[in-house]
């Protein structure tokens, strides 16, 4: 990799790295219709969003809960400034422009009151933080739409009316739609190969040292709340670009899709399971959450159905589409239990 | 240009009890300093002190003449203050390399250049390099430290210490716990250390022998007071040091 150093390594990861990425380039042409197609948009942004937090947790050893707050300002920065100053390309980078300099102030504040003290304290602040803002965010209802969250357009080229070429490669129209699907998607890639140079950088290591021991990074001369606060306002700059393209990709910015604590803890799942302190884990673990997320209740009403069709209502019931949570829960236990260091952790163990 | 350290009555208190005791030394370039004493006599809470990993509660550290006492164990690394650590200190989850280059990185005073790739740094790559094969560390470069036996990863403390390139070399029994063989590596490289005459070495350690071989001074340490200072041979002989370091009275040695 010319551009950062950093390969994923190993054969077995880099052939799914390899696939998964190919998957997200094709969707459009691979995939027909709309969910398919949202399945994979939101895969490419949590891709982001889960690999700006892997910067924080994986590298520095910094465990926040507000990264959903940088993640939501983002996405009502673009929502505020097309909703407010007309759908155009110079509202969206006004939006995105004033959403960067509000999550790099309040990230900078936050690290600099609260990282010079235990962990578990700047997460309890982080959290608090967080909560504050969503709150805020559902209150200002002029501003945000409040908990409605707000609907609005974006610029032609974007639109879903927007024709391109009516008949393109495989037979399928390139409209608006796929034409902003491109925007993550190329977005995404990106931001991602920029956060894997930063990673892989000599502050990338000093990082790494913080985490590994932080008492003897200061004896030798690493400012280690300085170092930590740079990697949360790095983590917060780019968790806000993740929302201000999911709120380009959905139309729509609420608390729900942005600020909510259940994405927080989608988030920590998806870092988990896809191994931390890797940055590749971030794509595996988003792309195999996000599946399951969409498909897995599917596929249960297909086991439901058929089970009960055979005759056994006691054990079909275990696979009622409604407990899809009960299985995805199990999976998460399941995988945590067998791959301690996430899938990347152990595709790379097992190919050493 | 040459480099100057004084403690002026550096005391600190641990409620109720004085672990250092207005220490008051001036260490002199191109001199090693052996910093002896009884266990808990506070020789590592001075060192403490003086690269500031413990903050004084009386007196003051006055490096090139400017005092360093109110500054942070970072800024004062900076300054040239170099200290290696009496219990293994290192990075364990990272390679040997990778620990070396960061102590390089650190004296090159490359602190934040995040959009370079680290493998792009050839100048630190070759730094540690070098410092690996003057500790006889090169084969284990990719090995993480966590895995390093014991000696080895004395050796690593030690290689750490001289990539930061310090004015001021701390080793904290660099020593402890090493196998015989092992031990002159580690030794040898602090005489090396010694031949640049810019240079205070400042050393902890308990092994006589090693200090009579190395020092150019001895300090005494006795319930956090300094007792005695002076050359090795006087120190060794004078009564308070076989009655507080040695245990053995003036009394008893006649006797037997």
């Amino acid at each position: 990799m010319l551009l950062s150093g950093n390969p994923p390594r190993g054969k077995l990861l880099t052939a799914l790295i390899v696939l998964i990425v190919a998957a997200l380039a094709f969707a459009p042409f691979i995939l027909q219709g709309s969910k398919p197609l949202n399945v994979a948009a939101t895969i490419c942004v949590f891709a982001l969003l889960v690999a700006s937090y892997d910067v924080l947790l994986g590298y520095a050893g910094i465990v926040s809960f507000a990264h959903t707050m940088f993640f939501g300002i983002g996405a009502y920065g673009v929502a505020i400034a097309l909703y407010g100053l007309g759908p155009s390309w110079t509202s969206i980078l006004i939006g995105l422009l004033a959403a960067l300099l509000v999550a790099g102030v309040l990230a900078l504040a936050i690290g600099l009151f609260s990282l010079r003290v235990q962990t578990i304290f700047f997460a309890m602040v982080t959290l608090a933080v967080a909560s504050a803002f969503a709150v805020g965010a559902s209150q200002l209802s002029w501003l945000t739409g409040g908990e409605d969250g707000r609907t609005f357009s974006t610029p032609a080229l974007l639109r879903p009316g927007y024709r391109l070429v009516e008949n393109g490669p495989f037979g399928v129209e390139i409209n608006g739609r796929t034409l902003t699907y491109y925007l993550v998607f190329f977005g995404v890639v990106f931001l991602f190969l920029l956060l894997l140079r930063i990673v892989e950088s000599p502050f990338g290591r000093v990082l790494q040292a913080i985490r590994e021991n932080p008492f003897r990074s200061e004896a030798l001369g690493y400012r280690i709340v300085v170092h930590r606060t740079a990697a949360v306002v790095i983590g917060a700059l780019f968790a806000a670009c993740a929302g201000a393209l999911n709120a380009i990709w959905l139309r729509y910015t609420g608390p729900d899709t942005t600020l909510s604590f259940s994405i927080m803890l989608d988030i920590l799942v998806m870092v988990v399971i896809g191994g931390m302190g890797t940055l590749y884990g971030a794509i595996v673990g988003a792309a195999v959450f996000v599946v399951a997320q969409n498909y897995l209740q599917a596929l249960m009403g297909v086991a439901f159905k058929a089970i009960n069709a055979a005759g056994l209502p006691f054990l079909a019931g275990f696979f009622n589409p409604d407990r899809w949570l009960l299985w995805l829960g199990l999976l998460f236990i399941l995988s945590v239990y067998f791959f301690p260091t996430g899938i990347v952790g152990k595709l790379r163990a097992e190919t050493k | 240009m040459s480099v100057s350290l004084e403690t002026r009555d550096l005391t600190i208190r641990f409620g109720g009890h004085v672990a250092v005791d207005r220490v008051s030394c001036v260490f002199r370039p191109g001199e090693l300093t052996a910093i002896v004493g009884p266990n808990g006599a506070g020789k590592t809470t001075y060192f403490n002190l003086i690269s500031g990993q413990l903050r004084a509660s009386a007196g003051q550290v006055l490096l090139d003449g400017v005092d360093i006492t109110p500054e942070s164990a970072p800024l004062r690394a900076r300054r040239g203050l170099g200290r290696a650590f009496q219990l293994t200190n290192l990075f364990p989850n990272l390679t040997v390399a990778e620990n070396v280059r960061l102590a390089v990185q650190a004296a090159r005073g490359v602190h934040y250049d995040m959009l370079r790739p680290w493998a792009l740094r050839r100048d630190l790559i070759q730094r540690a390099d070098e410092i690996l094969g003057e500790v006889a560390l090169e084969s284990k470069r990719a090995h993480s430290a966590a895995v390093l036996s014991h000696g080895d990863q004395r050796k690593l403390e030690v290689a750490l210490m001289i990539a930061l390139e310090p004015r001021v070399f701390m080793f904290d029994e660099p020593t402890a716990g090493m196998s015989v063989d092992e031990a002159p590596i580690v030794l040898d490289l602090i005489a090396r250390l010694k031949k640049d005459a810019s240079k205070i070495i400042m050393l902890v350690e308990h092994k006589m022998d090693v200090v009579r071989s190395l020092a150019d001074r001895i300090i005494v340490l006795t319930n956090g007071a300094c007792v005695a200072d002076g050359d090795p041979a006087t120190v060794i002989a004078s009564p308070v040091v076989q009655e507080a370091y040695l245990g053995i009275a003036p009394k008893e040695k006649a006797a037997s």
